[in-house]
């Protein structure tokens, strides 16, 4: 496989020389971007290469440089006592935080039809999936067109609700994670929406986008996370 | 090679808008029958037949006709290039702004909103917030509408006269208003726009999510930048902030904004 050059920051955050600033110093955490699992061309023709690559090496690792910044804001805020700067700051980690998040999951919701993509789910997620919807068809149906009638930007997902044990199928804004909906909720996949995940190729026929992009579904993945949910 | 249609152009003279209601006041209605085609021997869509907008017109002059039609942009679909390519322009207009339209038209069919005004389809279905289902298609159409007529071939630059003297007073300099403009379509998260409006003698940035306009809002739009992604990204892909950029210094229609302000003034001093 392919190694990609991707944009990696591996810096200490906030630690500067004085000794006086240790003290109040808190080590948190940088986040940096994943690598994909695939090459950027792996999942054609149902996404091309040119908006695996730009999706995530500009789109994912503007979310998560700006993610760093805005936890670097935040510790200093926090250390400094300013609630109204703390309270300011939490879109800005909701939105690069979610991107950051929601991005990590689709990377392994995704993968090329040779290594299973599009595969349907065996298991105990096949028979949730035949219980709650149906059929695999009926589910995929839901979500295409929940997906389709996200207006502006958005993700549309299938969950697991811990809580409740049964699957869910919603849609969150922006870069809302799935759990700003249901603190139970677990993703098992998530479909991004958002223009830039499929414009390029598909224009302004997301439903079309929609309909191709169950051929690269990783549904392997979002067994395991559904089995290791469940026990 | 010639375009076969006749194309009938009719010349409306637009005067400035007002902030709910976009009026057509005609002056001299001038029908011309030509033949058009454009460099690439292409019929420009721009010059599409628009009968029923006549008819409405000499109606009356203050309620946008009830027919929701497509206009299309007061300039062909190539002329923004190469700061908007044409490309851009036959999707975000002959695609995205058409379905608005059309799906408006469908949505309030066999509805109390059938046959309303745009504006007030607008402000019924923002309904404070709670949007109904027809808000978003009515209020992109409108949007769409304002937005093309934001911009012009070899635009951009800087303003000058009244709107100058007025940007200078309420942000303190041209410069500290093109920061703010653009910081505010710059940290719209995800899809919106961003706009300078008028309200209360004073002019302000505003960036609203998704459809959202200072119409409902309780101002009055002067200027927008579209910044969902299908705006810009053939032309820039995630560059959002070259996007602006480039809508700044060489699309803005700086006479437009100018024309906008004017009404907006008389509007407000009307009702005061």
């Amino acid at each position: 496989m392919a190694i990609r050059c991707v944009a990696s920051r591996k810096t200490l955050a906030g630690l500067k020389e004085t000794s006086s600033r240790l003290i109040g110093f808190r080590g948190i955490q940088t986040f940096t971007l994943p690598d994909l699992p695939y090459d950027y061309g792996a999942l054609e023709p149902a996404i091309s290469g040119e908006i695996m690559q730009i999706h995530h090496q500009k789109h994912h690792q503007t979310y998560v440089t700006n993610y760093n910044n805005a936890l670097e804001q935040l510790d200093q805020a926090v250390s400094k006592g300013g609630t109204s700067a703390v309270v300011k700051l939490q879109s800005a980690i909701k939105f690069n935080g979610g991107g950051h998040v929601n991005h990590s999951i689709f990377w392994k919701n995704l993968a090329p039809v040779k290594e299973g993509g599009g595969e349907p789910p065996k298991g105990s997620l096949g028979s949730a999936i035949d219980t709650h919807f149906g059929s695999l068809e009926g589910l995929v149906k839901k979500m295409s067109a929940e997906g389709a009638a996200v207006q502006g930007s958005g993700w549309v997902w299938l969950g697991l609700d811990k809580e409740l044990k049964k699957l869910v199928v919603d849609t969150t804004a922006n870069q809302d994670p799935l759990v700003t909906k249901g603190g139970s909720l677990v993703p098992l996949v998530g479909i991004d929406v958002w223009e830039h995940a499929y414009y390029l190729q598909y224009k302004n026929v997301r439903p079309e986008y929609l309909k191709n992009v169950w051929k690269v579904i990783n549904w392997k993945y979002a067994s395991e996370i559904y089995e290791k949910e469940c026990n | 090679m010639y375009c076969k249609k006749i194309m009938i152009v009719q010349t409306i003279r637009r005067t400035a808008t007002c902030t709910t209601q976009l009026n057509y006041q005609k002056a001299e209605p001038s029908i011309k029958l030509k033949t058009h085609t454009d460099s690439t021997g292409v019929c420009s869509p721009h010059l599409s037949l628009q009968l029923e907008l006549q008819s409405q017109s000499m109606a009356a002059s203050t309620a946008v006709t009830a027919n929701y039609v497509l206009k299309p942009p007061p300039y062909a679909l190539d002329a923004l290039e190469p700061h908007m390519s044409k490309q851009t322009l036959e999707f975000h207009w002959g695609k995205h702004h058409r379905a608005y339209v059309d799906n408006l038209k469908k949505q309030v069919l066999g509805t109390e909103l059938e046959g309303k005004p745009l504006d007030h389809i607008i402000n019924k279905t923002y309904n404070n917030g709670d949007l109904l289902p027809a808000f978003n298609n009515a209020a992109q159409a409108w949007n769409h509408e304002f937005f093309w007529e934001s911009m012009k071939p070899n635009g951009g630059g800087k303003p000058s006269g009244e709107l100058l003297a007025l940007l200078e007073r309420d942000f303190t300099s041209y410069e500290k208003f093109y920061e703010e403009f653009n910081a505010a379509a710059a940290t719209q998260f995800g899809a919106g726009w961003a706009w300078l409006a008028y309200a209360n003698d004073k002019l302000k940035v505003v960036k609203t999510p998704n459809a959202v306009n200072p119409l409902v809002l309780g101002s009055f739009p002067l200027l927008t930048i579209d910044v969902w992604e299908h705006a810009y990204y053939l032309d820039f892909q995630n560059r959002r902030p070259d996007y602006i950029k480039t809508f700044m210094n060489n699309l803005v229609s700086w006479e437009a904004v100018s024309a906008r302000l004017e009404a907006a003034k008389t509007a407000s001093s009307s009702s005061a």
